[in-house]
């Protein structure tokens, strides 16, 4: 049913068409909206059948997902920013425990300095933690993607944080087609859990595991992952039979063929991405772009197949290694090994500076014409910056760098774009 | 495309103003898109809103730096914020206002910009009369539908009533339908004066 609807509700509801069993919850920006329409929804029991548990902090709620899930309900959660850093120990073992838990993150930026906007850095910091990442492009994709989530996390015995871009995609309002509950219960079998934590048949779940076996359990975690490599086209091939459109899969490319200049994100950015694409292509500019949806696993191959034939590509970031430059773009330069395809990083987008058609165009246009730097943060305020370093070098107490900043600026957030 | 940029404070229905928005432009079967950006997010902090109109899929999310229309809730927000930045040249601005433009000291402006149809309309006074609390959004929308044209007043009232229940729905779409009926009248002199 096409409804006009903001992504956080679009996505409560694609959640609650699955049928979880166990909801924790813990707000936080920009999630909050996600757990308050799924209590909404538990209340009015147009969700019967589960529990929504209202935790003390993120820990305890992904803590909670944990225990439900190792009794064989189907758990679910959502985080975002600091909550996601605070849960970190229980994301590595839901993933070491092998448990199916499926988690929303509304990305926002990490603190210090503290900031409540959109980018990636959040999911990006847990890219190695054994969890399954997606991230959704559109909010139609965010409730698609929510869907397969629970058929992929289940199948393979797997959790799978799907990534929706905070604000962008969480508070906007747009047509989302979301599907019937007859139509989703046949895509999403009831849950059959591999391991249950059962007073008639009791198992230890989390012993203790030495040299002796540690590399193998880990060895299993990489090998499950390999496998969604597999799985993840085929759910999104079934799913596209089942419900008439196209979404998910490892990544999604978009005039790539004839692109002599490929340009690599993910997430709602590639929205802009492909628009400036189709502008540039217009004027003349050979170049085409790839969503990647799947994270983790790493669709190396896929994404070699895909862009291997171009001459230079160019990786759109929202997060940032300190020390090295791009996240992403390691792993494509990795993918694209011996390839001798120039890789260029842009950082784009932190602690949510609005990533325009006009600075992309202008970025894409001089990595067309191999004008760009390796490195390049899109929008840097070089003013700003030579002002602060200035300050650096010649006063030993020169004071909080970020408050320095925002006196000369003026207030928090009151420029356009 | 067709881009809305609503400028207001945190508290006044900003953002349900561009989602009611988006709402109506659905309901006719358009393609729409609405979105917040939030300064510090706390009652009276400055927060815009935007919309998109098209007939095809919206793809693009940036911020909305040129719009078609702007509405502002908050005239105190006249000489604090560039609001008219970006604003096109054949544009519209509304302003939640019991002044004119004139009154309102914006003569230099528009006189610069001579293709923007400017018009004021009591948002606040409307919403105090009709609703009982002086939120401006939902009479500003049925302004916008009349000054702009590019979405029905049926269209408002039914996003109105599609975002609130009852006798707050209700009321709010007597205070949309006062600002339209007002917004009508003064682009008609408007017109009938060029």
């Amino acid at each position: 049913m096409l409804k006009q609807i903001e992504g956080s509700r679009a996505v409560a509801e694609a959640v609650a068409l699955c049928r979880p069993e166990v909801i924790c919850a813990y707000p936080i920006t920009p999630q909050t909206h996600i757990v308050e329409n799924l209590g909404q929804l538990v209340k009015t029991g147009e969700l019967s059948n589960c529990e929504f548990i209202n935790v003390e902090s993120e820990f305890a709620a992904l803590s909670v997902a944990i225990g439900a899930s190792a009794t064989g309900a189907r758990a679910y959660t959502a985080t975002a920013s600091q909550g996601l850093l605070f849960m970190a120990e229980a994301v590595y073992n839901a993933s070491g425990l092998g448990l199916p838990i499926v988690m929303t993150i509304g990305n926002r930026a990490i603190g210090a300095p503290i900031n409540i906007w959109n980018d990636q850095q959040d999911s990006m910091s847990m890219r190695d933690a054994g969890w399954i990442q997606l991230y959704a492009e559109t909010n139609q994709e965010a409730v698609d993607l929510h869907i397969q989530a629970v058929r992929l996390a289940e199948e393979l015995s797997v959790p799978v944080m799907v990534c929706v871009d905070g604000f962008i995609l969480t508070h906007a309002y747009e047509r989302v087609d979301l599907p019937s509950q007859e139509q989703v219960d046949a895509f999403v079998p009831a849950y059959e859990p591999r391991q249950v934590l059962d007073p008639a048949e009791p198992v230890t779940i989390g012993a203790m595991v030495g040299p002796e076996a540690f590399t193998e359990v880990r060895y299993l975690a990489h090998y499950r992952q390999m496998q969604a490599l597999w799985l993840i086209p085929e759910l999104a091939e079934e799913f596209e039979q089942h419900f008439g459109r196209a979404a998910g899969g490892l990544l999604r490319p978009y005039h790539t063929e004839a692109a002599e200049t490929l340009v690599v994100a993910l997430g709602s950015v590639n929205g802009t991405i492909k628009d400036v694409v189709d502008q540039l292509n217009d004027e003349g500019v050979a170049i085409g772009c790839v969503s990647i949806t799947s994270f983790r696993p790493f669709p190396a191959r896929k994404l070699r197949e895909t862009i291997g034939h171009a001459r230079r590509v160019v990786v759109i970031e929202k997060s940032l290694a300190v020390g090295i430059g791009g996240i992403v773009s390691t792993d494509v330069r990795m993918a694209l090994a011996g390839a001798g395809i120039p890789v260029f990083t842009v950082i784009a987008g932190l602690g949510g500076r609005a990533i325009t058609q006009a600075s992309l165009h202008d970025v894409l246009t001089k990595a067309h014409h191999d004008a760009l730097q390796r490195l390049t943060f899109l929008d840097l305020r070089h003013d700003v910056i030579h002002r602060e370093i200035e300050r650096l070098e010649t006063q030993r107490r020169s004071g909080p760098v970020a408050e320095n900043i925002l006196r000369e600026l003026g207030s928090v957030a009151d420029h356009i774009g | 495309m067709f881009q809305v940029r609503i400028h207001g404070r945190g508290g006044q229905g900003v953002v349900s103003a561009a989602e009611m928005l988006s709402i109506a432009g659905f309901l006719e079967g358009r393609h729409t898109q609405a979105f917040p950006s939030f300064g510090s997010e706390r009652m009276g902090a400055p927060v815009m809103a935007f919309c998109r109109f098209d007939d095809k899929e919206i793809r693009l999310r940036e911020p909305v730096m040129a719009p078609d229309a702007l509405i502002i809730q908050d005239t105190t927000l006249l000489h604090q914020v560039n609001l008219f930045e970006g604003v096109c040249d054949a544009g519209y601005v509304l302003i939640n206002s019991t002044r004119t433009p004139s009154e309102l000291g914006l003569d230099d402006f528009f006189a610069s910009r001579p293709g923007i149809r400017v018009l004021t309309v009591p948002a606040s006074q409307l919403a105090l009369e009709h609703v009982g609390r002086p939120l401006p959004n939902a009479a500003l929308l049925g302004g916008f539908a009349a000054l702009t044209g590019i979405i029905r007043f049926d269209s408002v009232a039914a996003a109105i009533a599609e975002k609130f229940s009852g006798r707050i729905a209700s009321s709010n779409v007597a205070a949309a339908k006062a600002a339209y009926e007002i917004a009508v009248t003064a682009t008609r002199e408007a017109s009938a004066a060029c």
